[in-house]
């Protein structure tokens, strides 16, 4: 069994929560207690409120909104899924970017009366940003428009127009009704013109592309691990995730940024030594020499080196209150490093529901833009469409210590 | 070769949450892991063992003892730090009570469970702890659902759900000003029947009380309470022998067991597998309101 992690998209009353509310309680996912508590809440046209599943703080159940992305857990005998509830307010597109930055698909859910709105086209920018391999658009209350097949394909139609100037690589159509479970689990009786997959049985078949087959091995150090016992006195192992491809005992290393070589001695885990390890393995590696080695340096394997610079050229989401001003210090945290940036210039922003690049001076609460950035020592990445993990930052205000924005290198 | 070559779902899991363990270790000065004696911190000592062995774990093992603990949890969890040889410090509820900071509850179920955050505040402060390793999933509870892996609380301990940081791919950002303090949870992305796959397949030891065995219980709403010393019983309460397990292990007062004959791991995944309840369905603290385990968030409690 694997892990599909998504998120659900689409704008305010489009029924995301109940779609989620729908998916989990017709896979049989949602407890006794918990059906109780949401009956006792109350109903809504007769029928009990499945949003109330996922809006899970008080604010949110008073108002009928989703503030804060809300992860939801349900697994078949074939897949397990984590579910990235995101808001649909314009105000809370960082939380939709957050929910985004660890997915590997989005379900892009349109009212079917209302076809494509500027919600979809901002969330959809947003997910060829952060580069999901897979979208899904879910035409969803094609109850309240008889089930039309020519409602359906004519926003199918709508959609791939705006969509060719996205980089999404696969889009898949559904009509479904959220409410009623049609086509969500079960393949629905009211349309039968489908003659695709129901939703459900979408998500655990299609298959999920990992970063293990990168040709490129990336180990960024995160910690020292050296215990100064009598019994391991001259251990020193580097401590780690593999972001992307294979590391094998005997393979030769570079050490980044600073350039030293090594080859790699043993592979180790708690439950014993490994001969070859692959993304996304959490290990300790030992190298050959006594090199100065530490965190947020990245071990590569020789030959397959990474980009090394001071000056980044990056997409960012902005997430903070105080707008963005060129000039401005920040710490930028990629991978396991930790260094000091500054934003050397804004050179566009992006309007997210047109695509449109503008000129601006800065860059407010939730808004899309391309910056140079300079930082005070160099750092290795990937550019963010070849390896998500060692191509994305954020940015953090050491005043505030607030995380004020996000990162794709270029 | 690349086929085979694809974590299984635990493996993802369990990966996760060591990179999880080893950036707290990077990020903060002085972290602890709170442990309970439960099976979820049980889960995380275990896998802080994968992350730092074969050095010492970069933090002690902290236990808010309130007093109405089960003694198989708290000889577990001595007989545990014993065996792997970390720092255990204990700090005890009925310390804060005696010292009028903490108020015991009254009525007719009492529960220490909201004041257990005035003596892990307290503890957060005597030792300047800077972060705390949590076993919470976001699968147990709606409120929890919503919270990041590193959740920020402000100097009084407060979690403000509208004010979390984002949380981007897997960049933790644990920076925060002096008092403020970091609860960490490597487990969030796991469910219940995770926790269970995995020590089954870790092999990992837990206290019986997650077995079926025999016990003396009443009936409390609808649930099985377990008789001891700290709840008080009138008239009506009629004490009963029965065969039951514990799915979650919190305090006598409120947690409540479940009846079943599954004695072994395997046994109880096929319980949980079929279970039309949650395991928080047994918590008599998250039954009190709507937003129950959001409030005591708001007020401290991990």
């Amino acid at each position: 069994m694997d892990i599909l992690r998504f998120i659900t998209a689409g704008s305010v009353d489009d029924g995301k929560s109940t779609l989620i509310g729908r998916l989990l309680y017709d896979s049989k996912s949602i407890f006794q207690d918990q059906l109780e508590a949401i009956e006792r809440a109350g109903q809504v046209n007769g029928q009990i409120n499945l949003a109330l599943l996922t809006d899970g703080l008080k604010a949110e159940r008073e108002q009928g909104i989703t503030i804060d992305v809300a992860y939801k857990y349900f697994s078949t005998p074939k897949r397990k899924f984590i579910i990235a509830d995101a808001p649909g307010h314009v105000q809370y597109t960082r939380n939709m970017v957050t929910g985004a930055s660890n997915s590997d698909l989005a379900i892009i859910l349109i009212d079917a009366r209302k076809g494509v709105i500027e919600q979809t086209y901002r969330h959809s920018y947003i997910v060829s940003l952060l580069r999901l391999p897979y979208v899904v658009v879910c035409v969803n209350k094609m109850d309240l428009v008889n089930f039309s097949e020519e409602v359906f394909l004519n926003i199918q139609k709508q959609y791939l127009e705006f969509a060719k100037d996205l980089d999404l690589k696969s889009i898949h159509f559904l009509p479904i009704s959220a409410l009623n479970g049609d086509n969500v689990v079960e393949a629905s009786a009211s349309m039968p013109w489908w003659k695709g997959k129901s939703l459900l049985h979408f998500l655990e078949e299609i298959e999920i592309h990992t970063e293990e087959e990168s040709p490129a091995p990336r180990f960024p150090v995160q910690n020292v691990i050296r215990p100064q016992t009598t019994e391991y006195h001259d251990y020193r192992g580097y401590a780690g995730q593999i972001r992307s491809g294979h590391f094998t005992v005997g393979d030769s290393i570079t050490v980044l940024p600073s350039g030293l070589t090594s080859k790699i001695k043993a592979i180790d885990t708690f439950d014993g030594p490994l001969t070859t390890a692959y993304a996304p393995m959490s290990v300790t590696i030992r190298l050959e020499d006594e090199i100065d080695v530490s965190r947020g340096d990245m071990l590569v394997v020789t030959g397959k080196e990474p980009v090394i610079s001071q000056d980044l050229e990056a997409h960012i989401c902005w997430m903070d209150q105080k707008v963005m001003t060129p000039g401005s210090k920040y710490l930028l945290r990629q991978t396991t490093n930790a260094v000091k940036a500054s934003i050397r210039s804004l050179d566009y922003r992006v309007e997210t529901s047109t695509h449109e690049k503008k000129e601006q001076t800065n860059l407010g609460l939730n808004e899309i833009g391309k910056v140079t950035i300079r930082t005070a020592k160099p750092i290795a990445y990937d550019p963010y469409s070849k390896i998500r993990g060692t191509g994305s930052f954020i940015l953090v205000d050491e005043g505030t210590n607030q995380t004020v924005a996000a990162g794709m290198l270029l | 070769m690349t086929s085979n070559h694809r974590l299984s779902h635990l493996d993802q899991l369990e990966s996760e949450a060591i990179y999880i363990l080893r950036e707290v270790a990077a990020q903060f000065e002085r972290p602890a892991l709170l442990f309970s004696g439960g099976k979820d911190s049980i889960c995380l000592v275990h896998l802080a063992l994968k992350a730092f062995r074969p050095g010492k774990f970069p933090f002690p093992l902290v236990h808010i003892d309130t007093g109405h603990n089960f003694d198989e949890a708290l000889e577990f969890r001595d007989a545990l730090a014993e065996r792997i040889g970390e720092k255990l410090i204990v700090r005890y509820v009925q310390d804060s009570i005696d010292q009028g900071k903490a108020v015991e509850e009254k009525g007719k179920f009492p529960s220490r469970n909201a004041i257990q955050a005035v003596t892990l505040l307290d503890t957060i402060a005597e030792f300047k702890f800077d972060a705390c390793i949590g076993g919470a999933r976001r699968d147990e509870e709606k409120a929890r659902a919503k919270e990041r892996i590193f959740s920020v609380r402000d100097e009084f301990g407060s979690w403000d759900p509208k004010l979390q940081r984002p949380e981007l791919w897997n960049i933790y950002n644990g920076k925060i000003h002096v008092g403020e303090n970091v609860r960490v949870f490597p487990i969030s992305n796991w469910t219940e029947l995770d926790v269970w796959e995995y020590i089954r397949k870790e092999k990992i030891d837990l206290p019986s009380l997650y077995f079926s065995h025999q016990r003396e219980i009443v009936w409390r709403e609808e649930l099985v309470f377990p008789v001891s010393k700290f709840i008080s019983l009138d008239g009506n309460d009629k004490v009963e022998t029965r065969t039951v397990r514990f799915r979650t292990v919190g305090d006598m007062t409120c947690t409540a067991a479940v009846e079943s004959e599954a004695n072994s791991v395997d046994d109880i995944i096929r319980e949980i597998q079929v279970s039309r309840t949650t395991e928080r369905g047994s918590r008599l603290d998250d039954k009190r309101s709507e937003a129950a385990m959001e409030e005591r968030k708001k007020g401290g409690y991990f």
